[in-house]
């Protein structure tokens, strides 16, 4: 069962974990905004919600920045889907899913999909200068409808 | 990574379809890497002939690249019209220049039948077409534009220098060896 937490999507509004019942759910830790690779991955996914949407899915994505840099990032990049703020206690929930590198001080580049339970499917570390892209996800979420039949 | 959905008929090829290198290029008309991109692949056409065929297919980041998807349909409505590459080409050395306005004039400047083109911007066949290509780039593992595949595997490389050549005349070599 994937641990639930509620962190902060917007400056005034949180979002808990257990909201997400009854959709799949893919939870993307990143290391910052605006860093370039980030970006591109950010704005992929957001290219590719249809595709998620499609496969009962729904996206978050988690770093450790603050909830006004994620509202400004999210504007600038016209991003259609929640980015949620481990800052305070900082990388907390990022630990719980050991998606923190304490080095650095940043989430890693990890990727989880639980299913409409919350039991954790599928997940996937990449290197942190490396999009992960969306083939893999796409991957493990027909494998689970697959498996469901 | 392999790419999925592999080479077919329902693809613009560009060079002779027999040839031992088959390069794709996954891209977007308003990026701007693809644009940089455009002159380093027309260089390597030049440069390998007969010996390669060049597939583009679109992968338009729509919401960052708000016209990148119109211009793409562009180019297919061109392409019903025969001239594809021409408009491919067009619009890319115009590429800050890709709202309607600019589009009709490139048709024009093609001698399409305008109003045919028009008509064909909001054509469902074409866009579905573009959809499709972004959904086989999502599918092959593509994470940025430009992404570009050989013979069926994402190249990893730099394509800026000479990178890109240098490991299509290994590819070149090798093919001739077997």
């Amino acid at each position: 069962m994937a641990p639930d937490f509620t962190l902060y999507a917007t400056p005034d509004q949180q979002i808990s974990l257990h909201e997400f019942k009854g959709k799949r759910l893919i939870i993307a830790f990143y290391p910052a905004d605006w860093s370039p690779v980030c970006g591109d991955q950010m704005a992929l996914y957001n290219e590719s919600l249809h595709f998620l949407h499609r496969n009962n899915a729904q996206l978050v994505g988690i770093s450790v920045d603050g909830k006004w840099c994620h509202l400004s990032f999210s504007q600038d990049r016209r991003l259609h889907f929640p980015l949620l703020a481990d800052f305070e206690p900082k990388g907390a929930v990022s630990q719980l899913y050991d998606a923190y590198d304490e080095r650095l001080g940043e989430c890693k580049r990890v990727l989880y999909i639980l299913d409409e339970e919350g039991v954790i499917r599928w997940n996937h570390l990449s290197p942190t200068g490396v999009n992960p892209g969306v083939d893999g996800i796409l991957e493990a979420l027909e494998a689970m409808n697959n498996s469901k039949k | 990574m392999t790419l999925k959905p592999p080479v077919s008929t329902l693809d613009h090829c560009f060079g002779n379809p027999e040839a031992a290198i088959e390069l794709v290029e996954y891209g977007d008309f308003q990026c701007p890497y693809c644009g940089r991109a455009f002159p380093i692949v027309k260089r390597i056409q030049e440069i390998f002939g007969n010996d390669l065929k060049f597939i583009f297919r679109n992968f338009p980041l729509s919401k960052i690249h708000p016209e990148a998807k119109s211009a793409a349909v562009a180019t297919e409505a061109a392409g019903l019209q025969g001239q594809y590459w021409e408009m491919h080409h067009l619009i890319f050395e115009n590429q800050r220049r890709l709202f309607k306005n600019a589009l009709m004039e490139y048709a024009g400047r093609l001698n399409l039948h305008t109003g045919q083109f028009e008509a064909d911007l909001h054509n469902p066949g074409l866009i579905e077409k573009v959809e499709s290509d972004f959904e086989s780039g999502l599918r092959s593992g593509v994470n940025a534009t430009p992404t570009f595949f050989i013979n069926g595997e994402k190249y990893t490389g730099a394509w800026e220098g000479p990178d890109l050549e240098n490991f299509l005349q290994q590819e070149l070599a090798k093919s001739k060896n077997i």
